[in-house]
């Protein structure tokens, strides 16, 4: 890994990337590379990169998401992945045996499924499946939606901050890259988790974010943890 | 009619007390709006400017979408409160010339062909106008769109200028549109000096259009800094944040995954 050399760029900045390739969020023009997005630039692996600040989630290859069932058809389910468009899931991609015309008995609209991206083509369909080991249709919790860039935050160095949560609250989460957060536990508890992932959002706390949240849950729940 | 003002003095001061090649002061706010997915707030003298943008999302309507690029839709619009007599509300002719031409702009500029089938709509509002709104609502769209994470090949920046009582000077006011000779809009992209919008109305000589024009370049480079420190003002915080936080995002990845495990 590379220096992190961190700083915020704009569009049209100019990345002093010596030796380095154009990564994503970036362009280059006449052996000069630019920023093409509003963000962060890192170096890594031989690429200079900005990573993005804001703006909409845009669906990336291998993104585990939380998707929501918006429309079904006689061989697929409409599932809306939080970003440009909703992205059709078909049933050979669902690990049940689905008879045509037959959808609604699996899924429904306004059904929640963590499904993965599989791929992307050039005309940015998305691809989604629900046949890897780590998706599944979610049938009890709430889902809370963020912005997805703090989807970094809301994990935490090594998963720190999502484990303390979890840990206090009793609760089982699982962080969408799309930005959506389901969260499943006793009623009081993921009201403080849910809680505690605003405090991380509001980016109120610069310095010891972590340290913020762990108070606020040790007030809560008192230090037995 | 009233009378004409005298909109240059002996001096070369103008009404306001501004220098020919003067701007009026600009400041930027981005991310003013919460719903909207990038934003910002403009005040440029007098006028004040919001610009809201949504998107890359599905295009409606359907047939309007290009199946390999994404569309850039402005809608300016002035608030009937904008302008001293009360504007009749909704869209008109010179709204909707405003919303075509600074759409074109940025289609210039945005990588579109990253989104398609998808439109990237922009909502302007002139909320009070001062003249020069076309060029301060150009201004603001540029930082909502990269506050939107909208990537684009550079961010724009619009100036005019124009000529009363003879000279040539830059951004004009209200009463030195009403009662000058010329006034041209532009939109430069500031790195490369390329244009991507010009109009003109009244008559300008060659050589006044040539000292116009290097007046607007160099103004533009101006206004593009402020454009930068509004963006790099709003985030900041997260850089900080993220300092801090060093290293979350490689463990993502594996997180997500061990989370279900």
């Amino acid at each position: 890994m590379s220096s992190p050399k961190r700083a915020v760029v704009v569009p049209g900045d100019v990345l002093d990337g010596e030796g380095l390739k154009p990564g994503v969020g970036t362009f280059s023009e006449g052996g000069q590379i630019y920023a093409s997005l509003l963000g962060i630039k890192r170096e890594r692996d031989g690429y200079v990169d900005v990573v993005p600040v804001g703006g909409r989630y845009i669906p990336r290859e291998g993104d585990l998401v939380i998707g929501k069932v918006i429309d079904l058809g006689p061989s697929h389910w409409l599932v809306d992945l939080n970003g440009p468009h909703p992205s059709p899931l078909r049933v050979n991609e669902v690990p049940w045996k689905v008879d045509f015309g037959d959808t609604a008995r699996y899924l429904d609209v306004e059904d929640a499924v963590l499904v993965k991206i599989i791929s992307l083509d050039e005309t940015k369909r998305v691809i989604i499946t629900m046949k890897d080991r780590s998706t599944r249709k979610l049938t009890q919790g709430r889902i809370v939606e963020i912005s997805h860039a703090r989807v970094p935050r809301v994990i935490g160095n090594q998963g720190s901050m999502i484990s303390l949560i979890e840990d206090f609250t009793d609760t089982r989460m699982f962080v969408g890259q799309n930005g959506r957060i389901w969260i499943d536990g006793e009623i009081d508890d993921v009201v403080h988790a849910v809680t505690a992932i605003e405090m991380i959002e509001s980016d109120a706390h610069v310095h010891g974010l972590t340290d913020a949240v762990r108070d606020f849950l040790e007030t809560t729940y008192g230090k037995a943890e | 009619m009233a009378e004409t003002p005298k909109l240059i003095d002996s001096k070369g001061k103008r009404l306001d007390g501004r220098k020919a090649n003067e701007l009026r002061p600009l400041t930027i706010e981005a991310g003013t709006l919460k719903r909207a997915d990038g934003s910002a707030y403009l005040e440029w003298g007098n006028n004040k400017v919001m610009a809201a943008v949504y998107g890359p999302r599905e295009c409606h309507p359907r047939h309007m979408a290009h199946p390999a690029r994404a569309l850039v839709r402005v809608t300016y619009n002035m608030a009937s409160f904008s302008v001293g007599d009360r504007k009749r509300p909704g869209p008109d002719r010179r709204s909707t010339e405003i919303s075509k031409v600074t759409s074109e702009a940025f289609a210039s500029v945005v990588f579109l062909e990253q989104f398609p089938r998808s439109s990237i709509d922009v909502f302007v509002e002139i909320l009070q106008a001062d003249a020069g709104t076309r060029v301060a609502a150009l201004t603001a769209v540029a930082v909502a769109l990269a506050d939107a994470g909208i990537p684009m090949k550079s961010l724009l920046a619009g100036v005019a200028f124009g000529k009363i009582g003879g000279t040539v000077v830059l951004d004009l006011g209200k009463d030195e549109d009403n009662y000058g000779e010329a006034d041209v809009p532009l939109a430069i992209i500031p790195r490369t000096e390329e244009i991507v919008l010009l109009q003109m109305d009244g008559d300008l000589t060659a050589k006044e259009f040539q000292k116009g024009m290097k007046m607007a370049i160099a103004a533009a480079k101006e206004i593009y800094e402020v454009q930068k420190d509004a963006l790099k003002r709003r985030y900041a915080v997260s850089v900080e944040a993220l300092e801090a936080e060093e290293g979350a995002e490689e463990e993502l990845k594996e997180e997500t995954v061990e989370e279900e495990a």
